[in-house]
C-alpha cells in the first residue's frame, strides 16, 4: 500500500502547458469562433484628476480609419450605479458629468484593429472645468471640495457607523509609564499582475451574453454584468480563460468589462479589450493607501498595556473595496499576536482624487501588522530593550482553542512564541547581532541591520464554504468541478490530489473544470487566501460522498452488502473485503451507473470559520550610510499554515509574498504630483521589485493544525506579504537607529534612509 | 513591407505593416500566442524570444528588422515531445506560478546561461532583472536557472 499523496511535493500538473506553448489568456483567444472577427474597444480616459466634463467632441475620431463607433455615456444611455459600500456615492461606467481620477475612463472607441483604436485616442477632444484635485488624504478630510455631493464629505466610510466607539485620544494613555507615538505611511502600492485586464464579450443567437474575462471571481462577475447590461443573470456566461495573476485586483469586475456587452449590442458584433500596461498602472485597483496614527503605552519592564490606533484609509477616486477594508480587516486584527488589555481602533476611508483602492495581497492584515509591529519597535527603542524580548514579553501565549482579543476577534489556534524562537535560530538572530556590533563598533560604511516581525493573520474570511463537484467518466478519469478560481496557485494539481487521496484515481487522470459560469455556477473565487480551507475542503468531502456512492454500485454488481465493499486506491478498484481477485474499476461503476444520471457527486460544503495562519520573519538588511542604499541580503520566514497539503506550492506561496512584502518595504510606491498626475504610470517608473533586488528566501516550516476545516489546512497565500513588509522596514531603521532615527516611511528608498541620517545626526 | 522569417525552423513570408513589432508578428501574424505583452516600456521582459540565437525583448524590436533572421519562440523549444532543459527545470523547481512571465523567462534564461554557462546566484539575478515576475519572488525561477547551469 502506497502512503498517503497528501504532503508529498507533487510537481504540477498545469505546468507542461505554460512551458511549452504558454497559457491560453484572454489576449490570446484569436481561434475562438465567437470572436473571430471581433472589433476592438479602446478607452479614452481622463487627463484630469477632478473636473467637469463640459464637452466631449468626438467628431474627428470618427472619421478615422478603421473606425467603427465613438461612444460616450450618453450615447449609451449609462444610468449612475451606486457604490455597494456607500450608496450615496454613484458614477456612469463611462464619466458624463464629472472625473474624479486620471484614467477613469469617458469615451469607448471601437475600432476594427487595435492599432487603429489607440490611434484615434487623440483625436477626441474633451473639455474639462477643472476642479482642484484632493491627492492628500488629511486634506481630502478637511476639504469643502466634494468628490460625491451626495456624501456631504469626502469620508465615505468610518468605524463609528458600525457602531464602534471613536478613540479616547491621550487620556487613554493616562496610566502608562511610557507613551509613544508614531504617524506610519501604509503607502499606495501597484498589484501588478504581468498580465494586465483584458476581456471579450458576443451576444449569442439567443440572447445569451458571453464574457471571458481575466478574473479571480467569475461567479461574482454575473451579477453587474446582468445589471450593466439590462438582462436576468441567467442570460449571462463568464468563461475565464488562463488568468495571469490578480493578487486580488482581479476580484471585482470592473467598468471597461462591464461594458463591453452593451458596446458589443450597440455595433452588432463580438468586441475584446485589453488595457496596455500604462493604463492598467491607473485603471487597475492599487492596494494599501492607509494613513496611520498610532499610540502604544505601558511599563519600563516591557509590558503594554495600551494601545489606540487611527487608521485613515485612502479610497482613490471611487467607493471600491478598499474602502472597507480598514474596518473589516485592519481593525479586528489590531491586536496582532499580542495580548494586549486595552485597545481603541477607529478607522476612517476617504475618497481622493486618486485610482480607486481595492484588496491587494492582505488586503487589511498588512495594515494592521505593520502597524502593531512598528508600535512594538518604537516602544521596544524608547524603554531601551532588545524588541525581540518585548514581543516575547507580550505574546498570547499557546492555545489551542478559540482566543478572542480585546477587539472581539476569535482566532482558532495559535503558538507564536514556537515560530518566533524557529525563526530566530533559522536566521542566526544572535550570530547577526554580532556582525551588527562588530560594524557598529568598526564604523564602517556599511552596517547591519535586522528586523523581526511576528504575525498573525485571517484568511478564508470571504464566503462560507465552496461548492465542488466530482464526476467519474466512462473511462475512469475524473473531472472535478471548483467554484475557486486559480491563476497560479495550482488548483489542477493540489485538487487532483486531494481526489486522488479519496478515490484512488491517478492524479494524471484529474482534471479541473472552474471559471465557467454554466458548467460551475456557485463559486466565491479565489481570494483571500481562502482556496484550500475551502474550496479543497470541498473537493475532499465531496470526493468522499461519491466513493460512498459508488461503493453502492459496487455493491448492487458484485450482490454484496454495500459495508463489505472497499476501495483499493493503489488499483483505483472496489471489491469484496478478503477477494480482491473480483473487483470494479471506477470505470466499470462509471458505465454501469450511466443510465441512472452517473457517477457524479456535487455539494456546497461549509466551513465552521476563518482561520488566522501566523509566523514570523527575521529580515537582514546592510545599509550604506553614506548613500542610504539597502541591500536585503537575507530572510528567513517560518509561516505556519496548518496542515500542509504539497510543501512546494506552499513554499511558492511564501517566496512569492515575500517578494510583494519586501517590494512595499523597500522599493514601491504609487505617487502624483500635487495636480493630480500619476508620475508612476508604467513599469519603467513603478519600481516594480526584480530578481537583482531579492535575497533567496530560507522558509522553516512548522504546522499546527486548524480544527475549522476536514484537512486542518489555513490559507498560505498572502502571510508572506504580511509577515516580511514589517520584518525589512524595521532591519532599515535597525541599521541606523545608533544615529539617532526613529523611524522612516515605507519604501526605504536612499533618498529617504539617507535625508533619516542626516537629519538625525 | 513583406518580410521573410523563420520561426521555430519553419519560413514565412508575410507583408506586414512598417510599425509592426516582433512581438505583434509572431503573436497575430503567425498565431504564436505564447509570447506575451506585458507592459509598453521594453520593462517586463514577457516578450523575450531569439533572435538569430540571442535572447530579445521582441517589443522593442520591428518585424522588418527581424527580416531573413531566425526566431525561436517558446513552441519551438522542445523537441519530439522532449522539453528543453530549462522548460524540465521550471517544472522540476517550481518556477511558474501564473505563467504569463514564463515563455520570456524561459528563453531569457537560456540566453542568460549561453553567454555564461556557470553563472553564480548573483549574476542570475543580475542577469535576469530585465523579466519581471510577480507570483514566484523569483526564488524559484533562479533556482531552475542554476539547476541548469554548467556549475551546479
Amino acid at each position: 500500500m502506497a502512503g498517503s499523496i497528501l504532503g508529498n511535493r507533487v510537481l504540477r500538473k498545469e505546468d507542461p502547458k505554460f512551458l511549452t506553448t504558454g497559457g491560453v489568456y484572454v489576449d490570446d483567444l484569436l481561434t475562438e469562433p465567437a470572436l473571430v472577427g471581433a472589433l476592438h474597444v479602446t478607452y479614452v480616459r481622463s487627463s484630469v484628476a477632478h473636473g467637469i466634463i463640459t464637452s466631449i467632441d468626438t467628431s474627428d475620431a470618427k472619421s478615422m480609419p478603421g473606425i467603427v463607433a465613438v461612444l460616450t455615456g450618453k450615447d449609451l444611455g449609462l444610468e449612475p450605479v451606486p457604490s455597494a459600500y456607500n450608496p450615496a456615492a454613484t458614477r456612469t461606467l463611462l464619466a458624463t458629468d464629472k472625473v474624479r481620477f486620471v484614467g477613469e475612463p469617458i469615451v469607448a472607441i471601437v475600432s476594427n484593429t487595435r492599432e487603429q483604436g489607440e490611434d484615434a485616442i487623440d483625436a477626441v477632444i474633451i473639455d474639462y472645468d477643472v476642479l482642484p484635485a484632493l491627492i492628500d488624504l488629511e486634506e481630502a478630510m478637511a476639504s469643502t471640495t466634494l468628490l460625491y455631493d451626495a456624501c456631504g464629505s469626502n469620508v465615505v466610510f468610518d468605524s463609528m457607523v458600525l457602531g464602534l466607539p471613536d478613540n479616547t485620544g491621550d487620556a487613554y494613555f493616562a496610566d502608562c509609564e511610557v507613551v509613544v507615538k508614531g504617524r506610519y505611511l501604509n503607502q499606495r502600492v501597484a498589484p501588478c499582475p504581468l498580465e494586465v485586464r483584458g476581456a471579450a464579450a458576443a451576444w449569442g443567437k439567443d440572447g445569451r451574453l458571453t464574457e471571458w474575462l481575466s478574473t479571480q471571481h467569475a461567479q461574482g462577475a454575473v451579477a453587474p454584468l446582468a445589471a450593466a447590461n439590462g438582462v436576468e443573470e441567467s442570460m449571462v456566461h463568464v468563461k475565464t480563460p488562463d488568468v495571469g495573476g490578480g493578487f486580488g485586483a482581479k476580484i471585482g469586475a470592473y467598468p471597461e468589462e462591464l461594458l463591453l456587452g452593451v458596446i458589443a449590442k450597440r455595433v452588432g458584433k463580438a468586441v475584446r479589450w485589453r488595457e496596455t500596461r500604462s493604463e492598467s498602472m491607473v485603471g487597475l485597483g492599487h492596494g494599501r493607501a492607509q494613513l496611520q496614527y498610532v499610540t502604544i503605552g505601558g511599563k519600563r519592564d516591557g509590558t503594554v498595556t495600551h494601545y489606540q490606533l487611527w487608521a485613515i484609509q485612502d479610497s482613490g477616486g471611487w467607493v471600491d473595496m478598499g474602502t472597507i477594508l480598514a474596518p473589516f480587516m485592519t481593525r479586528p486584527m489590531s491586536s496582532g499576536v499580542y495580548a494586549i488589555p486595552n485597545i481603541e481602533c477607529r478607522t476612517t476611508s476617504v475618497v481622493t482624487n486618486t485610482t480607486p483602492t481595492v484588496a491587494y495581497r492582505g488586503a487589511g492584515r498588512p495594515e494592521a501588522t505593520a502597524a502593531i509591529e512598528r508600535a512594538m519597535d518604537m516602544f521596544a527603542l524608547e524603554i531601551g530593550m532588545d524588541a525581540v524580548e518585548v514581543r516575547r514579553k507580550n505574546l498570547i501565549p499557546k492555545f489551542l482553542t478559540p482566543h478572542t482579543t480585546v477587539v472581539g476577534q476569535t482566532y482558532d489556534v495559535g503558538d507564536y512564541e514556537t515560530s518566533l524562537d524557529k525563526a530566530l535560530v533559522a536566521a542566526d538572530y544572535k550570530g547577526w547581532r554580532a556582525k551588527q556590533k562588530a560594524a557598529r563598533d568598526s564604523g564602517a560604511t556599511k552596517q547591519i541591520g535586522i528586523g523581526v516581525s511576528v504575525y498573525v493573520e485571517i484568511t478564508g474570511g470571504v464566503g462560507n464554504g465552496e461548492s465542488a463537484k466530482v464526476e467519474v467518466l466512462d473511462n475512469g478519469h475524473a473531472l472535478i468541478y471548483t467554484g475557486t478560481s486559480p491563476h497560479g496557485q495550482g488548483h489542477a494539481t493540489s485538487w487532483a490530489m486531494l481526489a486522488n487521496e479519496q478515490t484512488g484515481i491517478p492524479i494524471e487522470n484529474i482534471e479541473l473544470v472552474w471559471g465557467d459560469t454554466d458548467l460551475v455556477p456557485i463559486g466565491t473565487g479565489t481570494m483571500g487566501s481562502r482556496s484550500l480551507q475551502q474550496g479543497g475542503n470541498a473537493v475532499f468531502a465531496v470526493a468522499a460522498e461519491l466513493v460512498n456512492k459508488a461503493k453502492s454500485v459496487a455493491a448492487r454488481l458484485l450482490e454484496a452488502s454495500e459495508e463489505d465493499i472497499v476501495l483499493d486506491k493503489d488499483s483505483a478498484s472496489f471489491h469484496v473485503a478478503g477477494t480482491p481477485a473480483v473487483a470494479k474499476t471506477w470505470a466499470e461503476l462509471a458505465v454501469a451507473e450511466k443510465q441512472a444520471g452517473g457517477l457524479v457527486h456535487s455539494d456546497v460544503i461549509n466551513v465552521s470559520g476563518a482561520t488566522f495562519p501566523f509566523g514570523a520573519h527575521v529580515a537582514i538588511v546592510e545599509v550604506d550610510v553614506e548613500t542610504g542604499k539597502v541591500t536585503h541580503i537575507a530572510h528567513t520566514a517560518c509561516d505556519d499554515a496548518g496542515k500542509v497539503l504539497n510543501p512546494m506550492l506552499l513554499e511558492g506561496q511564501i517566496h512569492g509574498g515575500v517578494a510583494q512584502g519586501v517590494a512595499q518595504a523597500l522599493l514601491e510606491e504609487v505617487s502624483y504630483d500635487s495636480d493630480g498626475n500619476p508620475i508612476t504610470s508604467n513599469l519603467a517608473d513603478y519600481a516594480f521589485i526584480s530578481a537583482a533586488e531579492l535575497p533567496s528566501v530560507t522558509v522553516v516550516h512548522m504546522e499546527t493544525p486548524t480544527p475549522v476545516n476536514l484537512i486542518g489546512a489555513k490559507g498560505i497565500g498572502e502571510s508572506g506579504t504580511i509577515g516580511s513588509t514589517p520584518s525589512v522596514q524595521s532591519a532599515v531603521i535597525d541599521a541606523v537607529s545608533q544615529f539617532g532615527v526613529k523611524h522612516i516611511d515605507m519604501p526605504t528608498t536612499a533618498e529617504k534612509v539617507w535625508a533619516a541620517i542626516q537629519s538625525a545626526r | 513591407m513583406k518580410v521573410t522569417i523563420t520561426v521555430n525552423g519553419k519560413t514565412h513570408e508575410n507583408d506586414v505593416e512598417p510599425r509592426t513589432l516582433l512581438v505583434q508578428y509572431v503573436r497575430e501574424t503567425l498565431g504564436l500566442t505564447g509570447t506575451n505583452i506585458g507592459c509598453d516600456t521594453s520593462s517586463c521582459g514577457a516578450c523575450s524570444l531569439h533572435l538569430n540565437g540571442e535572447s530579445v525583448k521582441s517589443c522593442t524590436v520591428l518585424a522588418v528588422q527581424a527580416d531573413g533572421g531566425t526566431v525561436t519562440t517558446i513552441e519551438g523549444l522542445a523537441k519530439d515531445g522532449v522539453m528543453h532543459p530549462m522548460q524540465q527545470a521550471f517544472m522540476d523547481n517550481h518556477g511558474l506560478q501564473c505563467g504569463f512571465c514564463t515563455p520570456g523567462m524561459v528563453m531569457a534564461a537560456i540566453g542568460l546561461l549561453n553567454e555564461n554557462p556557470s553563472p553564480t546566484e548573483e549574476q542570475v539575478r543580475i542577469g535576469l532583472e530585465g523579466n519581471l515576475c510577480r507570483c514566484t519572488g523569483y526564488h524559484n525561477i533562479v533556482k531552475s536557472v542554476l539547476a541548469c547551469a554548467d556549475n551546479k
